[in-house]
């Protein structure tokens, strides 16, 4: 999921320059002029493989998410919508999912409050500074998810470092509960989503010729005026579409949300995970699956088209 | 202007320690020699770290992870550098279609590629097995090796190849002796890559791993889900170490900024 949707911009970018001959062939066999196989031979092993183990798999899971389940009988072969009408019609469903979507909310609202003004503060950093700090930055992506939250639940517990330095400087007398709270899981979420608002911010910020801010400012535009006229129109696609990204990951959040939530504190993801491996309704995890697939695509694409179109001349 | 004021300088130690802090204090407590967890005020021990090599699960359970991801990695290359080769330069019909497929693992959430392998898996005899491991892991970590390979087969001088060709060379020799020499770098960093995702992957994993054949990630999140203790810091600041080691290489080869932003590093 790592750097999710940044990839679509850059591999655009690929489309020119492929007018030529194909080196592959023969010489006299120019692919470029008329009717080819070889692109289609090149690729085909990686169209076998993903026909396979990707979109058979997804569709067997929307197939089970059709049948029943009973304690006793287990998946009954049964095609109905009966999964989907419970999750609708139960208030306990209801409250996951409205957990999980107010946790990525608020995630998405704090990685864009710390993520873009520190893209831009990088930004403007000299060289040795700059790499060092977008290493320290960018980084965590690579860290595996699970030791990162460790590092959380450790700093978080009621006498972990946070808690302990709190009480010292007298702001809490008892220690805060943030181990199997909301707030203990948003925290954590930030953390490993925050690059991704970062990167995507520094790539649109990649399109702004400093020369602008000089000009502007040679003009007699005060710095605070720079940054909302010639700065802020700049970025804030950049800002949308890492938000998009943020709130698609921080909802299908997995191993966070169980670490730091617990057991008590469901989120989607969670939940689908002990309906398959708990309580072995395997149709049912498979219908939360679904919808989180489903609304992760309307989200992703939905929103992506959105912010394509309302500022097509920053894209462009 | 264009320098950061006091502020901003502020703001940008606050947001690396808040980036760093949880990385550091695994690391710190991982070298506790206490049998509880507390940081090493008494000068640090190796303890914890020996003590996992004591237990046969976590050691079994890093080697399978190595084994998974060098497996995976190559098959997930050799995959793409084809795939990439076909995008890359040829204009055909379903181009788009194919490239937006082979990406198209980056947006379906890593719970929903679980339960559809398992589900899968289970139907077909694999559940649970190191095969369906690697074939889970090939797809996932595919549209990485694929980005690297396409960005770098994009930019290749084509003369080179036409030379070659009209020299009399072959198409596997010109692609073994001319293209492939050329694409290396990104054939390199797209393997790394590419590992790395698969080593770090537990979302996915944690649904078709067996208590047989698991990987570090999941048994340590299995692990953490019962107890907190030095062990599980141990073992997560080895892994943390050994990401940290892998990004130094791919910074030097490749530019952890160019592997991550997709473009250059001025």
């Amino acid at each position: 999921m790592k750097g999710g949707m940044t990839m679509a911009a850059s591999t655009d970018a690929t489309t020119s320059t492929t007018t030529d001959a194909a080196p592959s062939a023969p010489p006299p066999v120019r692919t470029g002029a008329g009717w080819s196989w070889t692109p289609y031979l090149l690729s085909l092993p990686g169209l076998a493989l993903f026909a396979v183990l990707l979109l058979v798999p997804l569709l067997m899971t929307a197939l089970l998410s059709l049948n029943s389940f009973s304690f006793y009988g287990g998946i009954q072969d049964v095609w109905r919508f009966d999964n989907y009408a419970e999750i609708l019609a139960d208030s306990y469903f209801h409250e996951v999912f409205l957990r999980t979507f107010r946790i990525a909310a608020l995630v998405t609202l704090l990685c864009a409050l710390l993520g873009a003004p520190q893209a831009y503060i990088l930004r403007r950093m000299k060289a040795p500074w700059r790499g060092l700090c977008l290493l320290i930055v960018l980084g965590p992506l690579l860290i595996s998810v699970v030791s990162r939250t460790l590092g959380w639940a450790l700093l978080l517990g009621s006498t972990g470092l946070v808690n302990q330095g709190l009480m010292a400087l007298g702001l809490v007398a008892e220690p805060i509960e943030f181990m199997y709270t909301e707030t203990g899981v948003v925290i954590a979420l930030t953390h490993v989503l925050v690059p991704f608002m970062v990167l995507s911010v520094w790539a649109s910020l990649q399109r702004l010729d400093p020369q602008v801010e000089n000009a502007a400012l040679s003009l007699g535009a005060g710095p605070s005026t720079v940054l909302r006229r010639i700065v802020l129109p700049q970025i804030v696609p950049g800002i949308l579409s890492g938000s998009i990204i943020v709130f698609a990951l921080a909802a299908s959040a997995f191993a966070t949300p169980a670490i730091i939530g617990g057991r008590r504190l469901k989120v989607a993801a969670t939940l689908a995970y002990d309906e398959f491996l708990n309580t072995l309704n395997w149709p049912l995890g498979a219908t939360v699956a679904i919808l989180l697939l489903l609304a992760n695509i309307v989200i992703i694409v939905g929103c992506n088209r959105l912010v394509e179109r309302r500022y097509k001349q920053v894209f462009e | 202007m264009n320098r950061n004021g006091p502020i901003a300088l502020i703001f940008n130690a606050l947001f690396l320690a808040f980036l760093l802090a949880p990385i550091l204090v695994v690391c710190a407590v991982a070298f506790t020699p206490d049998g509880y967890l507390s940081l090493p005020t008494k000068g640090p021990s190796l303890r914890w770290f020996k003590a996992i090599g004591d237990n046969p699960e976590f050691v079994r359970a890093f080697k399978d992870s190595l084994l998974l991801g060098a497996v995976s990695s190559t098959i997930a290359i050799a995959v793409a550098i084809p795939a990439a080769l076909a995008i890359a330069r040829h204009q055909f019909f379903g181009r788009e279609a194919i490239q937006a497929l082979f990406l198209s693992p980056l947006m379906v959430p890593h719970i929903v590629l679980g339960i559809a392998f398992l589900r899968f898996f289970t139907q077909i005899g694999l559940g649970g097995t190191f095969t369906g491991l690697v074939l889970s892991h090939v797809i996932i970590i595919l549209p990485f090796a694929l980005r690297l390979i396409l960005a770098a087969s994009t930019g290749m001088d084509r003369s080179i190849e036409n030379a070659a060709a009209s020299l009399g060379a072959s198409a596997w020799t010109s692609f073994r002796r001319v293209t492939l020499p050329l694409i290396l770098p990104g054939v390199a960093s797209g393997w790394v890559l590419a590992f790395i995702n698969s080593f770090d992957e537990v979302t996915m994993t944690v649904f078709i791993a067996s208590p047989e054949t698991t990987t570090l990630p999941v048994r340590l999140f299995l692990y953490i889900q019962d107890n907190i203790d030095p062990l599980v810091a141990a073992v997560s600041a080895l892994l943390i170490f050994m990401t940290v080691g892998a990004m130094l290489v791919l910074d030097r080869v490749y530019g952890l900024e160019r592997l991550l932003v997709g473009r250059g590093r001025d």
